[in-house]
């Protein structure tokens, strides 16, 4: 995974509470088996309603100031995929769906849940066209213009993966082998029924 | 200390903790279908990693499968290479996977407890959000992303962090005619859809135990609309009577030895929950949502609200409905039978009883999709399939068809339905289409009179 330490860039402003993961990626692209290259299908039900809907192929912020309840609904990760393969990396917005939140920190983009007026503010800045610089080392999120410095609270496992660029599955296993057995061993003895 | 079911549940798979508030949680069952996995398998191979205990996972074909079959290849290209895909990887990594032309094919939230695989104390996963269908059991179920589907192949083990409680206490009698499906609506529509993110619900109370199984499993599989990954109901009489003797299921000395353990799967009397709800049943009528997200039902009278938020106007708006109509006037162009919400044979059982002896109205197409092969026996056995097919049904074969609009069975822009699966989100049916969530006897009543009709209550 790439890894994400500080990122500069103009924001994008989508300010529809309960995007779910069905509108960021439209079920009836969910039988491409690819990971990579799925930006084309994010969002493309709006594109019909909508030809100026800016989250598109060829956008060039790098950060999505949303609204609540953000990537709410399936857990499909092709909607985190789409979002990163778009050039995204940083998402704010007051709430989250848990699955998304969570499917986000393992492939390199960062959520950042802030209250409900300071996100407001955010959106008028991205409208405004100024520029953010989002620092997950320090986190802070800045405003160029403005003297404004937001301090942001992130999972602190999930913030080290984003930093070092960490595969979850390896790390584990480099880590933990000895646990998982010793857990199995006691497991098996206590609840057989689970190991035939 | 007193613990909730949640905490026993969750502190009995802790491998480790990993110092940054997370823990490493132990997975003891793996449920793969053909949309969430095939990036899991290409990070396997892409890492050089081999699946650390393949017995504990099962895979089976759903999302993307025709429900119009018999035997006969896959047209859609891309759907017959994932399913294909699926097959293959199951075969590399020595995943059992149960064949698209066998009995026991079906949706992966209704072939697991069919087959005994969700046993109480356990944690099961899947790529699927509704996976939280198998916490009906008293198990810790979550769905997960791909990545995670991945990382749980080759580790058992998930990287995750404990969720705080919430307790759905149900009081009262539930009427006749009402069923599990209003019962999550109604919850639904008093908390709203993100009213329980980041807690896991355990549903308590008298009409809980008064539910069967299936009930229990359509419940659970609707938390996740209130926002939260896990739904669960302690284990009990009903629970073990459930499972006893099907293919999983733990037998002889096992069965005892399990049964024992299971009983200890409740939460303390003096537990407490991070944020309680109690809702009385007994006024509950059927429910049915107008707008686009699971939370926004139709008040008792009938009548859609003349006051609304902006939210709630730009649903009617995509769902082609005034404010202040009266809902009964509301004309439908198909239902639906079916998914992992509503798929069993109970649903199926209830549906037929409502429309015997009656037809489907002119211009109607009516779909009963049964939930897996096994359901589908078991209802042709019991002569449902004539009951529908007489009243102008179709009788399809098991997958999750409408529920999600990825396989042949889509709806057409504009198109109105009556649906008894779980979301009725703007084109979760197909592009433009507008659903209206309900149980399987509202919907049956749908395609019956052409329109939408509270089988009993204000507005029938
Ligand atoms: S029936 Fe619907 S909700 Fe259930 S697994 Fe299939 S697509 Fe998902």
């Amino acid at each position: 995974m790439r890894p994400l330490t500080i990122v500069k860039s103009l924001a994008v402003s989508l300010p529809e509470a309960n995007i779910d993961t069905d509108i960021i990626y439209p079920a009836r692209f969910l039988t491409d088996t690819r990971k990579v290259g799925l930006g084309e299908y994010a969002f493309l039900d709006r594109h019909e309603s909508n030809p100026d809907f800016p989250i598109r192929t060829g956008m060039e912020q790098k950060i999505l100031i949303a609204n609540e309840n953000f990537g709410s609904g399936s857990s499909r990760e092709q909607a985190p995929w789409a979002l990163a393969d778009l050039g995204l990396r940083v998402l704010i917005a007051p709430s989250f769906g848990d699955i998304f939140h969570g499917n986000c920190f393992r492939n390199g983009l960062l959520p950042i849940c802030l209250p409900v007026p300071t996100v407001h503010e955010l959106h008028r800045s991205a409208v405004l066209g100024r520029e953010f610089e989002i620092n997950l080392v320090d986190r802070h999120i800045r405003i160029d213009g403005t003297r404004l410095a937001i301090r942001f609270d992130v999972p602190p496992d999930g913030r080290e993966s984003l930093l070092n660029g960490w595969n979850e599955t390896t790390r584990i296993l480099e880590n933990h082998t000895d646990d998982i057995i010793t857990f199995e061993h006691k497991q098996r003895s206590e609840q057989p029924w689970l190991w035939h | 200390m007193s613990k909730t079911l949640y905490e026993k549940l969750w502190e009995s798979h802790v491998v480790c903790t990993t110092g940054s508030g997370s823990c490493l949680l132990y997975i003891d069952r793996h449920y793969l279908h053909e949309v969430s996995t095939p990036q899991s398998f290409e990070s396997l191979r892409t890492d050089k990693l081999s699946v650390r205990r393949p017995e504990t996972n099962i895979a089976v074909a759903d999302h993307s499968v025709p429900t119009r079959r018999d035997g006969r290849p896959i047209a859609d290209p891309q759907a017959a290479a994932q399913i294909a895909l699926l097959e293959q990887n199951c075969l590399d990594f020595s995943i059992p996977y149960i064949p698209l032309d066998s009995d026991e094919q079906g949706i992966v939230h209704v072939i697991g407890p069919e087959q005994g695989l969700s046993l109480p104390g356990m944690t099961i996963v899947c790529g699927d959000s509704h996976t939280s269908t198998h916490g009906a059991f008293g198990a810790l179920a979550f769905g997960i992303g791909a990545s995670e589907c991945g990382t749980v192949m080759a580790t058992q083990c998930l990287l995750q962090k404990q969720a705080r409680s919430m307790r759905v206490h149900f009081t009262g009698r539930l009427q006749d005619g009402i069923t599990a499906k209003d019962l999550a609506l109604a919850l639904i529509a008093k908390i709203g859809t993100a009213g329980a993110v980041g807690h896991a619900i355990e549903f308590t109370g008298e009409p809980i135990r008064n539910l069967s199984m299936e009930g229990r499993m359509t419940l659970c599989n609707m938390a996740i609309e209130a926002g939260s990954r896990t739904g669960l109901v302690a284990p009990d009489e009903t629970t073990l009577e459930y499972i006893k003797g099907r293919k999983g299921a733990p037998k002889g000395e096992d069965w005892d030895k399990a049964c024992a353990y299971w009983a200890t799967l409740q939460s303390d009397s003096k537990a407490s929950y991070d944020k309680e709800v109690e809702l009385c049943v007994t006024s509950i009528l059927p429910q049915v949502t107008y707008g686009t997200r699971p939370d926004q039902s139709l008040p008792d009278n009938g009548w859609i609200p003349a006051s609304l938020t902006d939210d709630a106007r730009n649903a009617l708006t995509y769902m082609g409905i005034e404010p202040e109509t009266e809902f009964d006037q509301i004309g439908i162009d198909y239902a639906f039978i079916g998914s992992c919400t509503n798929g069993r044979i109970e649903d199926l059982r209830a549906a037929a009883a409502q429309i015997k002896g009656r037809h489907v109205a002119h211009g109607v197409t009516a779909l009963v999709v049964p939930g897996s092969g096994l359901v589908k026996k078991q209802a042709e056995a019991e002569g449902l399939d004539r009951l529908f097919l007489d009243a102008g049904f179709e009788w399809r074969a098991p997958g999750c068809s409408l529920c999600v609009a990825m396989n042949d069975d889509r709806l057409p822009a504009g198109s109105r339905c009556a649906s008894t699966s779980n979301r009725n989100f703007e084109g979760r049916q197909g592009v433009g289409s507008r659903t209206h969530l309900m149980s399987p006897l509202m919907a049956a009543e749908a395609a019956i009179n052409g329109r939408i009709v509270r089988t009993m209550g204000t507005g029938s």
